[in-house]
């Protein structure tokens, strides 16, 4: 039976009549994988555009409709050895990109108009020391405002429109001050040009709006690229379920399932949504969502969850639950509950802000008033009370907190931690408390063979190259240690029981220990796989196995003064021997997803700030409760969208380094928001007293930006 | 003096030639792969097209 391939979920009409796709590209080494990748997949008859992003391995594809089917694309690269995974782009990575085009245009517009003010300034600020006529200096200042007036218009709308929010849900933010000052500087400037005066402040207004521009673009540049590699990485792991019409079957991605279909999942897949099954008998590795590694006998009429890993036999379902990742009830119910309770942390700058705009508008109100007293003109008065405004406007404070995040964030990405929350920096670097759930966290999220030491090497690699004609999960696990990649010719599988080959004359079996005529006596954690060679025959144990340098690494957290403990879900018989390798005392098993909430809800209220470090479909409840959470890519899709981060690879490192990088920025957040301080506390009263000129403001504006900056960058050590 | 008045207008115009030009580079998604527009002006596909399938 041939199996067709149906990927209508993904092919998109375009503008021109013709259907367009994306494709997230694997295997792509070097730029001349441009153009093998355009050429083969263009030499396929039908196809009128092959365009690969090379930045983000990204390929769009466009064919006329009818002339060309989209599996031949994925066969014309697959010929090539890549491996293309098409997708649906995500709506928030496409509102960011937007965002980041909109900013990016506005920093385009203020940085001209800073350059060509500055130009206006510079001149004017020489000429009233030597010898400019105030018909030149009205005329610059004209020109100023000409171009300020618009520039500021289009660039600033990003902070009015942020401000005006803040405003009518009456609390205040950064973008308040930042608003206000740059309204009144340029209100000011106009009326002082208007009465032909010496100073204007155009340029502090614009360049004021540039610098803050320039950090806000570069959070949004660092934000697309981690979210291209999530959903990149998304795109790799989503998995196709065959679809029985009749009794034809028929691939389709698994998000394109619907309640009522019949599905067939072979042995070694994963269950891609939650159903009843209809037929067959099978075992099923549920560890994905209870962090049970004990498997359970299904057969008909049993429930199956998506995520779910088929083991021995083939299974026929009815999906009862579309979209693959269906939640079970109870998660469901405590995810709400979990999500809410969740006491939003305010973030710095929030925190920064609502104590620093009244203070700013305090002084300057302050200002106005004593001038007053002390018998100035009201004109006199309002000036340097605006000066006060435009000197304090927090330039260097709107950008202490986000240049780190930005320096931070691309540490992170380099040290394989992918961020899901912008803010989860922060809450990092407050952990006291780590919580790591077993299955798949600090364990691998496969098991492995994990008896080599006690094996014949020349039956193990022969067992191994067996194991490449299985596609049971043990046999997977078993394959890994094969030196050669190529099957045996002959092999033969029996389901249910194992695989069979003739190697040098003589009948190589392995499998189940009936199927092998082995008798074993294994008790432990292990699952056993039967190997038989003629006379000579080994007991292979295959089982979860440690993170590599899991060790290591709870080490250096308890080295780093944090408090370390286990959460299982799986029995208390699997998690002892691992907490003892580990030597964490405080360690759980056997929970229910209530449980563990409850074990995070103790801690917190104890004064704890915990970091959840889990996987499973079971974990998603407590990663929403925790102060901060960390999810392995291999987790479930539902659990890695409540996580604030993502950690790629097979070490547990990420986990380290995401708390040392996170700890480093809040030192540098803190540090930069003294620095912008320091910066007030000296140009404040000069403003009071009335000395500010447009040059001193330009000055002290850039170099105190600078300062934070350049402090930011240092964000980038300690990760290594 | 007389001469600011045409100048300052001439440097804007040119300032802002400058700054339509970024935007059409912007639009035009010119930025969208700069990996790749560093590589790809390596490759010579463009030069003979049928020709390119011998290598």
């Amino acid at each position: 039976m041939t199996e067709s391939l149906d990927l209508s979920l993904y092919a998109k009409p375009m503008a021109d009549g013709t259907l367009g796709m994306e494709l997230a590209v694997e295997g792509i080494a070097c730029g001349g994988c441009i153009g093998r990748i355009e050429h083969a997949v263009k030499s396929v008859p039908g196809v009128t555009e092959a365009r690969l992003n090379f930045t983000n391995r990204r390929l769009h594809v466009a064919w006329s409709p009818g002339l060309a089917e989209p599996a031949a694309i994925l066969r014309a690269l697959e010929d090539g050895g890549y491996h293309g995974h098409p997708f649906v782009p995500m709506r928030v990575e496409q509102q960011e990109a937007a965002e980041a085009r909109r900013l990016t245009r506005c920093l385009a517009v203020a940085g001209f108009a800073a350059m060509n003010i500055m130009l206006l300034s510079v001149s004017v600020w020489s000429g009233n020391v030597t010898d400019i006529t105030p018909e030149t200096r009205d005329f610059f200042h004209w020109a100023s405002a000409l171009i300020a007036l618009p520039a500021a218009a289009y660039a600033g709308r990003p902070f009015f429109a942020s401000a005006w929010r803040a405003l009518k849900s009456r609390s205040l933010n950064m973008d308040v001050p930042i608003s206000l000052g740059v309204i009144l500087a340029l209100g000011m400037s106009l009326v002082e040009t208007a009465n032909h005066a010496e100073h204007a402040y155009f340029d502090s207004a614009i360049m004021l709006l540039f610098f803050l521009l320039v950090g806000r673009a570069l959070d949004y540049a660092m934000r697309r690229k981690t979210r291209a590699v999530a959903g990149n990485l998304a795109a790799l792991k989503a998995e196709n379920a065959h679809r029985l019409i009749g009794d034809e079957l028929v691939s389709v991605p698994s998000a394109a399932l619907k309640a009522g279909d019949r599905v067939l999942v072979k042995p070694g897949e994963r269950i891609p949504a939650d159903g009843i099954v209809l037929g067959g008998k099978s075992d099923l590795d549920e560890s994905l969502i209870t962090g049970e590694t004990a498997r359970r006998d299904v057969a008909s009429g049993a429930t199956v969850y998506a995520g779910s890993l088929n083991y021995s036999g083939a299974l026929t379902l009815k999906v009862t639950a579309a979209g693959g990742t269906a939640l079970i009830d109870e998660i469901e119910n405590l995810l709400e509950k979990a999500a809410s309770a969740k006491s939003r942390a305010m973030r710095l700058a929030d925190r920064a802000s609502r104590v620093y705009a009244p203070v700013v508008h305090l002084t300057a109100a302050l200002t106005l008033a004593g001038w007053l007293i002390a018998g100035a003109s009201v004109h006199d008065a309002l000036i340097t009370a605006i000066a006060v405004l435009i000197i304090t406007c927090p330039c260097a404070l709107a950008l202490a907190i986000p240049a780190v995040q930005v320096v931070a964030s691309g540490a992170l990405f380099r040290a394989n931690v992918i961020l899901n929350a912008g803010d989860a920096i922060e809450r990092l670097a407050e952990v006291d408390t780590v919580v790591f759930d077993k299955t798949g966290t600090l364990t691998l999220p496969e098991p492995r063979l994990v008896n080599a030491a006690a094996l014949d090497p020349e039956l193990l690699q022969m067992a191994a190259r067996l194991a490449l004609s299985s596609r049971h999960p043990l046999a997977v696990a078993l394959s890994r240690e094969a030196t050669t990649r190529v099957p045996f010719d002959d092999a033969v599988e029996e389901p249910g029981q194992g695989v069979r080959a003739r190697i040098n004359g003589i009948d190589t079996r392995l499998g189940s220990p009936q199927f092998c005529d082995v008798i074993t006596s294994n008790a432990s954690q292990a699952s056993a796989v039967c190997f038989r060679h003629g006379k000579r025959f080994a007991v292979i144990a295959i089982a979860q196995k440690l993170r590599p340098d899991a060790v290591d690494v709870v080490n250096a957290l308890r080295g780093r003064g944090l408090d370390l403990y286990i959460l299982s879900g799986d029995h208390v018989d699997a998690v002892a021997p691992v907490a003892r390798a580990l030597d964490i005392e405080q360690w759980q098993g056997g929970l229910k997803p209530a449980e563990k909430i409850a074990c995070i809800e103790t801690l917190k209220a104890g004064g704890r700030r915990v970091l959840m470090v889990g996987d499973g479909l079971n974990d998603a409840p407590s990663l929403a409760a925790a102060h901060v959470s960390l999810s392995p890519i291999s987790a479930a899709d539902v659990t890695q969208a409540q996580a604030d981060a993502v950690f790629l690879g097979e070490k547990l490192k990420p986990v380290l380094d995401a708390i040392v990088v996170a700890r480093r920025a809040r030192k540098l957040m803190t540090q930069n928001l003294w620095l912008a301080a320091i910066y007030n506390a000296v140009a404040v009263p000069v403003a009071i007293a009335g000395a500010v000129t447009p040059l001193i403001a330009a000055l002290a504006m850039s170099g105190s930006s600078l300062l934070v900056t350049l402090n930011a960058v240092r964000a980038n050590g300690g990760a290594r | 003096m007389n001469v600011l008045v045409y100048l300052v207008p001439l440097a804007l115009g040119l300032g802002l030639t400058g700054l339509f030009a970024f935007l059409w580079a912007l639009r035009s998604g010119q930025y969208s792969d700069v990996d790749g527009a560093a590589l790809r002006v390596l490759s010579d596909d463009d030069l003979h097209e049928a020709s390119t399938t011998k290598d």
